[in-house]
């Protein structure tokens, strides 16, 4: 039997009946349509499906879904401000930290709740931040640079 | 078709508990396994009983929720002594969701907290409220835990160690604690754990016993390295072989005993 989940997702209140067992990544891109956080294992160990629950990174393949009743999700699918990108999404751009892409928006919000808590982290403090996140393209090195790279940005700003 | 029941206590939830249901912690393990579809269950047994997510002084002893995380023992002063076990707990997204019951429960390479635990000679409180040895509670491993009691080590008397072949993030290798108390200047009633080198974390006791009134220094710790691995059967798995475990385990040992720095 399905039963109703309230949450907020990226600031809206959100409602979806959701399967028992359901994980909250599957509930996200089937039942809300947000098609920003990605499947790759299944077993929280690529971080592709990274998301923020109340703010603290969380792999959403392995939060059952019922669990986050009443707290606030926030997806890749949020962080910009309309045609704004978020500093994070212009680094990122800028210095080619995004090859196939598909590691990026859970890179994105390991780096997004590192930066929300830590806004001038050190090297080693972004890597231990991003090392539950996989990623077969880049090399991590511009990935690495690009977080340093926007948290310089919005010191700056 | 999985069924998820979800009780307001710890108690009721336990209550709910048979061979066909599990319960779930933080769901790090649980839910790889309902994503995959093990037949193994058709049941999740879950409770909103907040205090299980609670750390609390009692006397002597902390008591430490079963549903306490690893980043809530990061954020947590009291534990500080447990924050190298916790930290080595997967990545930061794991750590918010990986819980101490959950770790007791894990299978081999895992349960590197419970390794911590063990050294520091913890006490498990069940659901019931019985309270049995950590090492009592792991060689049955059942039953719904409610908290964990942990007294404090004294200034450096407690080491933690975890050998992996990734940084910061890797499945262990090994991972090793001592709890290193000490009367008249010699070691005494020194308690040694392992993960990873058994089928779960386990103490050590031919190299507790050759610790035994030495002192802290290569000469006195000559014979604990030789008795490393007595009496154990490490595993092969696709991190390390049991021939490889076996071999590395006295350096290892000797880097935790002595505090030294790996190169
Ligand atoms: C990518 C990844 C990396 C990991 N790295 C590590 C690591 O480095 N070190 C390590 O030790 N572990 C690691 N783990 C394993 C796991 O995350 C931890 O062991 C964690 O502490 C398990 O807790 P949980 O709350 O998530 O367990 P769950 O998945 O909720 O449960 C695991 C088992 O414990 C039982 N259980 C849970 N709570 C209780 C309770 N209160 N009473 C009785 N039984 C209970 C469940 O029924 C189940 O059988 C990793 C896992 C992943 C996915
Ligand atoms: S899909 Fe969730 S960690 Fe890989
Ligand atoms: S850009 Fe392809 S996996 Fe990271």
């Amino acid at each position: 039997m399905k039963s109703p989940v309230t949450f907020r997702l990226n600031g809206s209140e959100t409602a979806v009946f959701v399967d028992p067992g359901a994980n909250l990544l599957d509930v996200l891109r089937r039942g809300c349509g947000d098609l920003s956080p990605k499947y790759g294992c299944g077993q929280g160990g690529c971080g592709a499906c990274t998301v923020l629950i109340d703010g603290e990174p969380h792999v959403s393949c392995l939060v059952l879904a019922e669990t986050v009743a009443g707290r606030s999700v926030e997806t890749t699918g949020g962080l910009s401000n309309g045609p704004d990108l978020h500093p994070l999404q212009r680094a990122f751009i800028e210095g080619f930290a995004a090859q196939c892409g598909y590691c990026t928006p859970g890179m994105l919000m390991a780096a997004k709740a590192l930066l929300d808590r830590n806004p001038n982290p050190t090297r080693p403090e972004v890597e231990e931040a991003i090392s539950g996140n996989l990623c077969r393209c880049t090399g991590y090195e511009p990935i690495v640079d690009a977080i340093l790279e926007a948290a310089k940005q919005r010191g700056a700003a | 078709m999985l069924e998820v029941q979800t009780y307001p206590t710890i108690g009721e939830a336990a209550g709910a508990m048979d061979d066909q249901a599990r319960f779930l912690g933080g769901g790090t393990l649980i839910m790889n396994r309902v994503n995959y579809g093990d037949p193994r269950f058709n049941r999740i047994v879950r409770t909103t009983d907040a205090s299980l997510a609670e750390i609390r002084v009692e006397g002597e002893r902390l008591e430490v929720g079963a549903g306490v995380t690893m980043a809530a023992i990061l954020a947590s002063r009291d534990l500080d002594f447990l924050a190298p076990a916790a930290r080595a707990v997967g990545g930061p997204a794991i750590r918010n969701m990986a819980s101490v019951g959950g770790n007791l429960m894990a299978p081999h390479p895992y349960g590197d907290l419970a390794v911590a635990l063990l050294a520091l000679d913890a006490v498990v409180r069940m659901a019931s409220g019985e309270e049995l040895g950590l090492e009592d509670f792991l060689a049955r491993r059942n039953g719904v835990v409610r908290s964990l009691l942990v007294r404090r080590p004294r200034g450096d008397e407690f080491r933690f160690r975890k050998v992996s072949r990734v940084k910061p993030k890797g499945v262990s290798v090994m991972s090793m604690a001592a709890h290193l108390t000490r009367s008249a200047g010699r070691l005494s009633g020194v308690r040694v754990a392992y993960g990873a080198m058994a089928s779960t974390p386990v103490r050590v006791r031919a190299v507790e016993s050759a610790l035994e009134g030495v002192s802290l220094d290569h000469a006195g710790i000559a014979a604990a390295l030789s008795a490393a691995t007595e009496g154990l059967d490490p595993p092969d798995d696709p991190i390390a072989s049991g021939w490889y475990r076996r071999e590395v385990a006295p350096v290892h040992l000797r880097r935790l005993l002595l505090g030294e720095d790996a190169r």
